[in-house]
């Protein structure tokens, strides 16, 4: 049977690991290949490593960043942040990344999603989606955002997820930005619906503060992979103690 | 040992050369058919789409180079799908190698909200041949929207969308599995390293 994926998530900035809390005010955590290759051993089905430098010589050092996670690192990784166009797409998929994700560039140019999947593959697009509940909706209650969740941009979630499914994205990430870094527990209403409702898997991003709230993502919200950063970082919820728990807890993790 | 790592239109590869260099094994990506044929051990690997990855095969005529080596030959993915008779995908005839059809997953209305491709970590039960590693099972990682139902040459079962698929093939020196194992952590290590020492 298919395996729930776990899935740490990296900052990375001018080659440095950090997380924001409810995305600003950075905390340090570590060197980003030596940070990855721990959650590896330790049983991460998948690694996600952000860009979150805007300058032209920190992206160069993500680069290298990742060029030595695809010679070190044998499980798949996606990188995102600052994925503008398909010559980015090009450079980091050229450096050994699996998957890119795309986020606001996606939303400010759609067609950004078809060019990707038209010449690489749906398997390699991540869509990654900050949306923040404003209640106006029709029956699609959650706005998205730009720019690392400072702007709003006007689309719903859900139209938007399903556009960029149609497109052809391979994976949804939605993070709640009202979940995010509060660490009470992942979006699970939006996160359900998504999961019934796409074609594509979904992984739930944004609020995951203990091994509980994993369980629920899994059981309530049905979807196929939960990401978190801090609480690996820090090892609040240590990887290993996780899977085992979602294994007692009768749900399918590889271990 | 010499390893080829047939290189052809067929995606990013590099991760396969990365995966022989943790093994310490030196490898080299080559469309050359005397490279190809000297070599101790074959890797041909994919990603991406049966019918222009065969159109390139043909035309570079690394087809008739793949089905007539003797050395061990490991299809990975695409690769495997390729070696078979005939893929849905594009409705292409491919090598031949293994006698059987590459079908598209149809997902059943059961209930479950299946996504297709088949995307993450699956069990590969029932393993035989190549696949024998000392295990009961063993956890890799696969990604596809295309599989090759069960046959005789069938040495390793996954099962997704309600099909018990092939996840690995062997037929004499020809082996091949439709998950990556060179991002397949520890267990996908074990296999190359197996088929290495073949």
């Amino acid at each position: 049977m298919l395996a729930k994926r776990i899935i740490p998530c990296l900052d990375v900035k001018d080659g440095e690991t950090v997380k924001g809390v409810n995305f600003v005010d950075f905390r340090s955590a570590g060197d980003p290949v030596a940070l990855g290759r721990a959650y590896s051993d330790a049983g991460a089905d998948e690694l996600v490593f952000l860009d979150i430098t805007a300058s032209h010589e920190g992206r160069k050092t993500f680069t290298s960043v990742v060029e030595r996670v695809a010679r070190e690192i044998d499980i798949p990784f996606t990188v995102g942040g600052g994925i503008n166009t398909v010559d980015d797409v090009e450079r980091l998929l050229s450096a050994g990344a699996d998957k890119v994700s795309v986020n606001s560039s996606a939303l400010k140019n759609p067609d950004l999603i078809d060019e990707v999947a038209k010449r690489y593959g749906s398997q390699v697009l991540v869509l990654a989606v900050d949306a923040r509940l404003d209640f106006e909706g029709e029956d699609d209650p959650w706005q998205c955002y730009i720019n690392g969740g400072r702007i709003p941009f006007g689309k719903r979630l859900e139209q938007w997820c399903r556009e960029g499914a149609d497109r052809g994205a391979g994976e949804i990430l939605f993070t709640s930005m009202n979940h995010d870094g509060v660490k009470c527990g992942f979006a699970l209403d939006p996160l359900r619906r998504l999961h019934e409702s796409l074609p594509i898997p979904v992984i739930a991003s944004g609020g995951a503060g203990k091994k509980e709230h994993f369980r629920d993502v899994f059981e309530v919200a049905g979807v196929d992979a939960a990401l978190a950063a801090s609480i690996f970082h820090f090892n609040e919820v240590p990887l290993h103690s996780l899977k085992q728990y979602l294994r007692e807890e009768g749900i399918n993790v590889r271990i | 040992m010499e390893v080829a790592v047939i290189k052809y239109n067929a995606g990013n590869v590099f991760s396969v050369i990365n995966a022989l260099s943790r093994l310490g094994v030196k490898s080299v990506l080559t469309d050359d058919a005397d490279v190809i044929r000297r070599a101790s051990h074959v890797i041909f690997p994919g990603q991406g789409e049966a019918a222009g990855a065969m159109e390139c095969l043909r035309n570079t005529g690394l087809d008739e180079v793949i089905v007539n080596l003797r050395q061990p030959v490991l299809g990975i993915c695409i690769g495997q799908q390729l070696m078979c008779r005939h893929s849905e995908e594009g409705d292409v005839d491919c090598l031949g190698i293994f006698d059987t059809d590459v079908r598209k997953f149809v997902a059943p209305a059961d209930g479950n909200s299946w996504k297709i491709p088949h995307m993450g970590w699956n069990t590969v039960e029932n393993l035989r041949g190549f696949m024998e590693l000392g295990r009961p099972e063993e956890w890799m990682y696969f990604i596809h929207s295309y599989y090759v139902p069960q046959s005789e040459w069938t040495v390793g079962t996954t099962s997704y969308c309600g099909v018990d698929f092939s996840a690995a093939m062997q037929k004499d020196n020809f082996m091949a599995a439709q998950f990556h194992p060179e991002k397949s952590g520890e267990a996908g290590y074990r296999l190359l390293k197996h088929f290495l020492s073949i």
